[in-house]
């Protein structure tokens, strides 16, 4: 796995609040979880049908609060990672969501997302925690993740950050 | 400054000064992982490269959720995952045990314990004072290789339960109102605790559904201290030995004090599509139904199986709507037999599905129509949720599921009580 930019640019796709597991990757597919390119293939259909189709590389999922409520499923992100997105924007995130998301080595930056509307050409700063949305000239704060999971998103991932640590490292 | 039970919990797995806030790792005694979740996580465990698992006797493999499977690529998943319990030594729970929520309830939760499962509803546990909660595949992988995880110590709200429960109203509706209170992410990254003079009177079976929904208002882990009741329940499993009593420190600090009265709550609703969205039944009444759903780690426990079949003993389900309910596990559906509870349910229309989550995610057993809906006495009713993006779900209490199954809309159980 790659360590993720530090600085990223994409577009905005825009979400809303209380977007659940079930919608990101439905459990009627739970039978194509050891295909994940198959299983990929649904990412998100039941919230934007076309979603597969209109994404592009780099692109930012941006959503509203709550951002990924619901089962622990880890083929929530590794979906998402696989259509192309790079960082997930949101108000405010699931916990545990939040913390799969980061061990799949895709960023979660939580930040005030009201202003951001689809099709925003935004700019991230991973380092410092800043978002600037380049089409409606507005920067925003996200808020600071500890050390421990920044050092594994650093490595891109748990599975990676354990494989070279062999333990966690406080 | 004293300790909520969170930080009592997780200070003595960890350093003795833990407390909200800190990061921290801790020893784990319980691991385990389910068949939707679990294969990923064996994969995981795999590419980590350790050789064994830390702790083969405290990690289980549960067989529930396509239990017995639908498709053969689940068929293949389950037998990954024997394959994996017979060559790593751990425990497995095959098709038709039950819910992995309720067979740790029944058999492995002992208070203080932390517990870590691939399943966000791992907070069933929370009701015997153990620190359980879900996480991913990931994390679980890495608990089996090291036997350990990390935590961020939660703050805590504090829920002072008072008063008792009027006839028809259950825990379910005391959790649907909670949620309802303070929303679906209310308590992100929070413990709720419960404590105050109702717990004395709360049955172990009351407090797991209540933990079990813990999540669906966003926390992290719903705790109930452990204390006679736990004592009794433990004892009455064999397990006696398992007990200590366990309760906060009476100074500890609780970032919001929460007062609930039980004899205040009335029967609660849950209308699609999110957890939150609570009304008193007596406001959604009327709703047509055509399928009621009783079962779930939230709500498949004898006593739930006892209310419904109280209501439906010598009735009929409406004929428009069909009646699934699952016991949570072996051990329910046996003593459901051996009480006459199945037998009632039976000649009131009801189909018994085998012990396990049945209709509750989507897969098998129950998927609804376009524009159908269901009431379900489960912990989610997010669009989709029942294999379904156009159909409804509806949560209830089993009173109001069984009531609701009697007139084929949803109704308050204390009209046909």
């Amino acid at each position: 796995m790659r360590m993720p930019d530090i600085r990223l640019k994409g577009k905005a796709i825009r979400l809303g609040d209380n977007i659940s597991t079930d919608l990101i990757i439905p459990g009627r597919f739970t039978y194509l979880r050891s295909n994940l390119p198959e299983l990929a293939k649904h990412v998100l259909e039941d919230t934007i049908p076309e979603f597969t189709s209109r994404v592009q590389p780099g692109d930012f999922l941006v959503a509203g609060k709550n951002f990924g409520l619901g089962s622990s499923r880890e083929h929530a992100p590794i979906v998402i990672k696989m259509s192309g997105i790079s960082a997930i924007l949101a108000k405010s995130a699931a916990r545990i969501f939040f913390r799969n998301a980061i061990n799949q080595g895709i960023p979660v930056l939580l930040c005030d997302t009201d202003r951001i509307n689809s099709g925003d050409e935004l700019e991230v700063d991973l380092t410092g925690g800043v978002v600037i949305d380049l089409t409606a000239g507005i920067e925003l704060r996200c808020s600071k993740t500890p050390p421990l999971m920044s050092a594994i998103l650093k490595e891109g991932g748990l599975i990676p950050y354990i494989q070279k640590h062999r333990d966690f490292r406080l | 400054m004293g300790k909520t039970l969170a930080e009592k919990i997780l200070a003595a797995k960890s350093k003795p000064d833990a407390s909200a806030g800190d990061i921290i790792i801790a020893k784990v005694d319980l691991v385990f992982v389910q068949d939707s979740s679990g294969p990923l996580a064996i994969r995981q465990f795999k590419e980590l490269g350790f050789d064994n698992i830390a702790e083969p006797r405290n990690s289980l493999v549960f067989l529930d959720h396509a239990a017995p499977s639908p498709a053969r690529q689940l068929s293949n998943d389950h037998m990954s995952l024997r394959q994996f319990a017979n060559e790593t030594g751990c425990c497995i729970s095959d098709v038709g045990d039950g819910v992995c929520h309720q067979l740790v309830a029944e058999h492995f939760a002992r208070p203080g314990d932390i517990i870590v499962g691939s399943d966000s509803h791992t907070v069933t546990a929370g009701a015997f004072a153990a620190f359980a909660t879900g996480m991913g595949s990931s994390d679980i992988a890495v608990t089996l290789a090291l036997g350990k995880t990390w935590f961020r110590v939660p703050e805590t709200f504090f829920i002072n339960l008072s008063g008792s429960f009027p006839e028809g109203v259950h825990a379910k509706d005391l959790i649907l109102y909670l949620i309802g209170q303070i929303g679906a992410d209310g308590a992100t990254y929070k413990a709720l605790e419960f404590g105050g003079a109702a717990l004395a009177h709360m049955t172990m079976p009351q407090r797991l559904t209540i933990a079990n929904m813990a999540v669906e208002a966003g926390a992290k882990v719903g705790l109930f201290p452990s204390d006679k009741v736990t004592q009794e329940f433990l004892a009455r499993q064999g397990r006696g030995d398992s007990y200590k009593p366990l309760c906060p420190d009476t100074d500890a600090h609780y970032e919001r004090d929460i007062p609930l009265n039980l004899s205040e709550l009335e029967p609660m609703v849950s209308l699609p599509h999110t957890v939150d969205n609570v009304l008193p039944v007596s406001k959604a009444k009327g709703v047509k139904i055509q399928q009621v759903f009783i079962g779930t780690c939230t709500n498949g426990r004898l006593e739930d199986l006892a209310v419904a079949s109280n209501i439906l003993q010598g009735r009929k389900r409406h004929p428009d709507t069909r009646l699934l309910i699952a016991p949570a596990s072996r051990q329910v559906f046996i003593q459901a037999m051996e009480l006459g509870y199945i037998r009632s349910l039976i000649e009131a229309g009801a189909v018994i599905l085998p012990p396990g989550c049945a209709a509750c995610l989507g897969l098998h057993q129950g998927v609804l129509g376009d524009d159908e809906a269901c009431l379900s006495t489960a912990n989610r009713n997010f669009k989709g949720r029942m294999g379904n993006p156009e159909a409804m779900i509806y949560l209830a209490s089993p009173a109001t599921a069984a009531a609701s199954a009697v007139k084929g809309e949803i109704t308050d159980p204390r009209e046909i009580m």
